[in-house]
């Protein structure tokens, strides 16, 4: 079964107009996106900045509505809960953020911190709560002797272990990861996404996995989907996609990474200049400017095909 | 070949309220004219620290305590305030890592770079503006004369750090200090501001000490990489031989704990933790968490050469017979 399915989701800002009676224009942050994410899987979803991806996240959330779309959480419309409906079912939904620091309430111990979403979203008792405070800080691989502590007594390490205890307390259905590696340092890192993989292991946990970190992705992700510009042009099974790149966005991505081997010499595909606004989008590939394969079919509005089994790319010239 | 830069033995030290801080202990490095020298490390490993005690630009609490910073065989230690202002600039230019912070925000980036160019009388003023120009259009700015008239918030992150190496570059120097000139861009931008320091140091024969926490950066672009742990210099290789031939134990811990886009390789985290600098250990600051560790790491840290130009500060590696 999905855990999650998003269903063309749309999200625009509109802009404020400068004249009362023209039309404001939007920004067009997500564009028609539609995922699945099965059950105890982890979909990345890599993007350079600008191109959707926390959007996105935030919409799944209902952090903020979307324009348009749907999204289900185990066969559940999310978009059509009500307030109340929507809070009851937030157990089943946790995110953890980029910045281990400013996401946690210096006010709160550890304990407290992780203790927080069991009092909102369960019934257990006291007792019962603490117990579980304790379960899962051993989970993440916090000792006993951390609960007392404030964010500030903890390394960034700890701190993002602790949203991730907070994030996991309620074994929530789905946890959304928007970047929780890339404000730590080398070692850390490696850390984080060892735990990340062993919990996702050992209870199950689907993830979906935002990150702009090819490498990392490649190390966590079943799936993984590659955002441009407000929609997805090319999606597919982990080790399919990052051996086999199709689309050029996709290819042009790989090839920036260093690979940390001075032998390797890469593909260069360089993309031209930088992403444009996400207000005025050309039609058609939204990568033709800068695409350096653009061809005048790319003018055409390209759906996506399968290529092989489960991969999906949105270019004509595929 | 003679150094253009040669550290040695640099030793910094921060006085803080809890105590003394040692931030440097004993850091060596040496650059060529024109090459490129990655410095690695994790956070607190005394690259940055190291990169600003060249420059000179350690203000108190830090205090230098000890060692030599030599440039073309002039010790920078000894030079006066005002000698040091010649030399920043002229000799030696630094990238920091953001680049929107470094600029001034209420100068449009062409006053700023003319500016710039008139202080270290690289032109003359009624020349100035074109010059300015020209060297915006030299890091790969599109319409340079409209950019000149902007000021950094109008900017992409990846425009004003192109604009920050226009800056640096612009008196010809003979050094480029670059400390994380690429954290914070997008992947697609940070190549192609990598691409253009190595195009720019080959076409102008500056050297550049990069400073990164990212190996891939350094495997693209060093010829010689520098390892620090814990404010110790614990192993210098030419590229190559360090990613095929890594001796130091912490240089092979820190290779095994990136996951690589390559394939799914085992990666595990360095063990342990980067020890507090306001006690270190005696000794090899890695001892604690080294799997080799012996009784004699907590009294010295031989350095042998494994290789040509490959040294190596630790007891547990055998010297070859480069050892002289």
């Amino acid at each position: 079964m999905d855990a999650l399915i998003v269903d063309d989701l749309q999200k625009h800002f509109p802009l404020r107009s400068l004249v009362p009676w023209r039309q404001p224009r939007r920004v067009h942050a997500v564009d028609g996106v539609s995922l699945r994410v099965g059950t105890g899987e982890t979909l990345g979803l890599v993007g350079e900045s600008g191109c959707g991806k926390s959007t996105l996240a935030r919409c799944v959330l209902r952090l903020i509505e979307p324009t348009h779309g749907r999204i289900f959480l185990e066969d559940e419309d999310l978009t059509a809960l009500t307030e109340e409906a929507l809070r009851r079912r937030r157990r089943d939904l946790q995110m953890v953020f980029q910045d281990p620091t400013a996401s946690l309430n210096p006010r709160l111990s550890v304990a407290a911190t992780v203790e927080e979403p069991l009092g909102l979203h369960t019934e257990l008792t006291g007792r019962a709560r603490r117990a579980r405070v304790d379960e899962v800080l051993e989970e993440v691989g916090l000792g006993a002797s951390l609960r007392d502590r404030y964010p500030h007594q903890l390394s960034g390490g700890q701190r993002q272990r602790v949203n991730i205890a907070r994030a996991i307390a309620t074994r929530p259905r789905l946890v959304v990861l928007d970047e929780p590696t890339s404000a730590l340092d080398v070692s850390l890192r490696a850390r984080v996404i060892l735990l990340l993989a062993e919990l996702k292991r050992r209870l199950g946990m689907t993830y979906l996995f935002i990150s702009h970190d090819l490498s990392t992705v490649r190390y966590l992700c079943d799936r993984v989907a590659v955002m441009y510009l407000g929609v997805v042009v090319e999606q597919g099974p982990a080790a399919e996609l990052f051996e086999h790149p199709a689309h050029p966005y996709t290819r042009a991505l790989l090839s920036c990474i260093p690979e940390p081997d001075p032998d390797v010499v890469p593909e260069r595909l360089v993309l031209s200049g930088e992403v444009p606004s996400p207000i005025d989008i050309p039609g058609g590939c939204r990568l033709r400017g800068r695409c350096p394969l653009a061809q005048p079919v790319c003018a055409e509005p390209v759906p996506a095909r399968e290529i092989v089994p489960g991969h999906t790319v949105a270019c004509h010239l595929v | 070949m003679s150094d253009l830069l040669a550290v040695s033995d640099l030793t910094v030290h921060f006085d803080t309220d809890e105590g003394v801080v040692q931030a440097v202990d004993g850091a060596t490095l040496r650059i060529a004219p024109g090459e490129v020298v990655g410095l690695v490390g994790e956070s607190g490993s005394g690259k940055s620290v190291t990169a600003l005690a060249i420059l000179r630009l350690l203000r108190p609490p830090a205090r230098v305590l000890g060692g030599r910073i030599e440039l073309d065989g002039r010790d920078l230690l000894g030079c006066s305030e005002q000698e040091m202002r010649a030399v920043r600039g002229s000799q030696i230019s630094m990238v920091f890592q953001s680049p929107r912070t470094s600029l001034n925000p209420v100068l449009s980036v062409g006053r700023q770079i003319e500016r710039l160019l008139v202080r270290h009388a690289a032109a003359r003023p009624g020349q100035a503006r074109e010059r300015v120009v020209e060297m915006l259009r030299e890091v790969g700015i599109a319409e340079p004369e409209r950019r000149a008239r902007q000021y950094a918030h109008q900017l992409s992150g990846g425009m004003c750090q192109r604009v920050m190496i226009a800056m640096a570059l612009a008196t010809s120097p003979r050094l480029l200090i670059a400390d994380e000139p690429t954290t914070g861009l997008d992947v697609s931008i940070a190549a192609q501001i990598l691409d253009l320091l190595r195009d720019l140091g080959r076409r102008t024969g500056a050297a550049i000490l990069m400073i990164t926490h990212d190996l891939g950066v350094v495997a693209r672009l060093c010829d010689r990489v520098v390892v620090m742990h814990a404010g110790q210099t614990v192993e210098w290789a030419p590229v190559r031989e360090l990613f095929h031939a890594p001796a130091h134990p912490y240089t092979r811990a820190l290779l095994r704990s990136i996951p690589r886009v390559a394939g799914a390789r085992e990666m595990e985290p360095i063990p342990g933790w980067v020890p507090s600098l306001l006690a270190p250990p005696p000794g090899c600051r890695f001892a604690r968490r080294c799997a080799l560790v012996r009784s004699e790491c907590g009294v010295s840290v031989p350095v042998h050469a494994v290789g040509e130009d490959h040294r190596v500060a630790c007891v547990a590696v055998e010297a070859s017979q480069w050892t002289r």
